[in-house]
């Protein structure tokens, strides 16, 4: 029914791969700054959660300018990294960090919201039989938010599918090096008689959330269960 | 062991204020809720930091305001065992019990989980999945859990508050026979007289972030006995049962006790009130009630309106209650005989 040109392919597999890279790249951090909000008391805590949260409500575009900005030619970043000979604007990577500025939010909310239920006096009894923070961290504070960083994880990834706006500007939308699926469906809109390509990407893109999203709700409808075993 | 402790903390209104010096291994905290038990306990194994002041123990530094002095929980080897069991829930029966053992140096390891696993009945729990666990198994996996990481102290956060009547008094020989084994200080927190008479020695009374007063966890009974509606309970430790009637006989001292609710258990522990037992000057020729007991009066003591009557049965100690007028006409007074009578259904098992 649908034919896919080899550049469409490429969109594709580059898709996936922009949001597998970005999303397994956020964990580590997410999971960091989720534990600093819920477990810690930091001064200026308000604020902190204020910028993680910013990306949330903020046009994808002013994210993906002020990322351009740092990371381009005249940035203070790009030039840093420039001189170590990475160069990141209109490469793959650029749609990483995208995905993973515009993602994270999501992430800590996920995780933040898993940590909250865990008993505050399960952390204590750690401390007490002789763990140490970081400790109580990993054997008990992390396989807690098992389910959490999955549900985190897997939103994350079904947002970074869908990135454009920050992806565009700092990524560009160069076909086999840097477009998207969501990319490749703009290009499509815009040329005379691609409405049928652009439909059979956007067939691509609705059956791979929705299966994100299936795989989500059935592995933690697993964790579910083995809970209340 | 010896606690010195002189510390306030203030939290939202209310504010905690404890200064005492206390010896003894085995020791109970007394007092309504929201009276700073447990915001002591917290202070003690580190959870909370105080305002000002100073925790001392065995001569050892945990926590002074004026050298900065704050020992983080995993430095103190305060065990806690918490008022609900607090198993790690992501973890088997197994390692949860290990969890503080495998964390404790090898020159601290000085109790062998074989042998703890052995004291609390625990080898068929071990496979198991902590949700499976019932409330008092649960507890007892807690408890094991605490005594492994070897602390130099345990603090017991009304232990057994969330249990049924039944199964609080189940967990209690195993509490004792731990104790006794491994040799580990305790500190009771609790509001159930009967739980601190059988765990523990000295007590320490709190009311509103203060302490009243260190006593006995006995003379506060007897205190307690003026104003409680069901008396002064008299804690009785029975064996050998033998079975007569339908009735059980434990021997008691020199004498027998004949018993509705006694079992073939070889040994039982049995409460009686002070309200149950009836005193006679001379033996009544017949009576409905099936133990009378000769006694001695050992002392007589106010409490309230009424006047608690300690006596001697035959080398065994057992407190009644009478009023003001019955003790005149009985003409009670320290060495006066009496005989003791106490229906075989007055008697509650406890386990």
């Amino acid at each position: 029914m649908f034919e896919f040109t080899p550049t469409d392919w490429q969109a594709m597999e580059l898709s996936a791969r922009v949001a597998i890279t970005a999303t397994l790249l956020s964990l580590p951090f997410g999971f960091a700054t989720a534990y600093l909000l819920v477990f810690t008391r930091l001064p200026g805590k308000a604020l902190f959660d204020g910028i993680i949260n910013l990306p949330l409500v903020l046009p994808p575009v002013v994210v993906g300018y002020l990322l351009l900005l740092t990371l381009g030619t005249h940035g203070w970043l790009g030039q840093l990294l420039a001189a170590l000979g990475i160069r990141i604007i209109f490469t793959w990577k650029a749609a990483v960090i995208a995905s993973m500025v515009v993602g994270f939010p999501l992430l800590v909310r996920s995780i933040r919201l898993g940590m909250e239920q865990i008993d505050a006096q399960l952390i204590q009894a750690s401390r007490t039989l002789g763990a140490h923070w970081y400790d109580t961290l990993f054997s008990v504070i992390l396989p807690l938010s098992g389910r959490a960083l999955f549900a985190g994880a897997s939103l994350m990834f079904a947002r970074s599918l869908g990135e454009f706006g920050a992806t565009i500007i700092i990524a560009g939308n160069i076909p086999g090096v840097t477009q998207t699926i969501p990319l490749a469906i703009y290009d499509y809109t815009s040329t005379p008689g691609g409405d049928r390509m652009a439909l059979g990407l956007c067939l691509v893109s609705i059956v791979l959330s929705l299966v994100v999203l299936l795989f989500n709700e059935a592995v933690v409808r697993r964790f579910r269960t083995e809970k209340r075993q | 062991m010896r606690l010195e402790v002189a510390i306030e903390k203030q939290l939202g209104d209310f504010h905690l204020a404890a200064e005492f010096a206390v010896t003894g291994e085995r020791i109970g905290i007394f007092g309504p809720s929201g009276s700073g038990k447990s915001t002591l306990m917290n202070l003690l194994a580190g959870l909370l930091r105080a305002d000002r002041g100073h925790l001392c123990i065995d001569g050892e530094m945990l926590f002074d305001s004026h050298s900065g002095i704050h020992l983080a929980p995993e430095r103190r080897r305060i065990g806690v065992v918490f008022q609900h069991a607090h198993l790690f829930p992501h973890l088997s029966v197994q390692r949860n019990l290990l969890y503080g053992y495998r964390r404790l140096p090898k020159q601290l390891r000085r109790i062998a989980p074989g042998s703890l696993i052995e004291v609390l009945g625990l080898a068929p729990l071990l496979g198991r999945d902590v949700s499976s666990l019932s409330g008092g198994e649960r507890q007892r996996v807690a408890l094991g859990r605490t005594i492994l990481a070897c602390p130099r102290l345990i603090l017991l956060d009304e232990p057994l508050t969330g249990l049924d009547e039944r199964l609080k008094y189940q967990i209690i020989p195993y509490l004792q026979q731990v104790f006794a084994e491994f040799g580990i200080p305790l500190l009771l927190i609790s509001h159930s007289l009967n739980e601190l008479r059988m765990l523990s020695e000295t007590v320490l009374e709190f009311a509103d972030g203060r302490l009243l007063g260190e006593t006995s966890a006995e003379e506060l009974a007897r205190r307690s006995m003026g104003t409680s509606r069901i008396g002064y309970i008299n804690l009785l430790e029975l064996a050998a049962p033998s079975e007569h009637d339908g009735l059980y006989v434990y021997r008691w001292g020199n004498q027998e006790i004949v018993i509705a609710a006694g079992s073939a258990a070889p040994s039982g522990m049995f409460e009686l009130s002070s309200k149950d037992i009836t005193l006679f000057k001379r033996h009544p020729e017949a009576t409905s009630a099936r133990n009378m007991l000769h006694c001695r009066v050992v002392k007589l003591f106010g409490a309230g309106n009424r006047i608690g009557v300690e006596l001697d049965c035959g080398g065994r100690t057992l407190v009644s209650q009478v009023v003001d007028e019955a003790a005149q006409e009985l003409g009670l007074e320290p060495g006066s005989e009496v005989i003791a009578v106490i229906k075989a259904s007055a008697f509650r098992r406890l386990y």
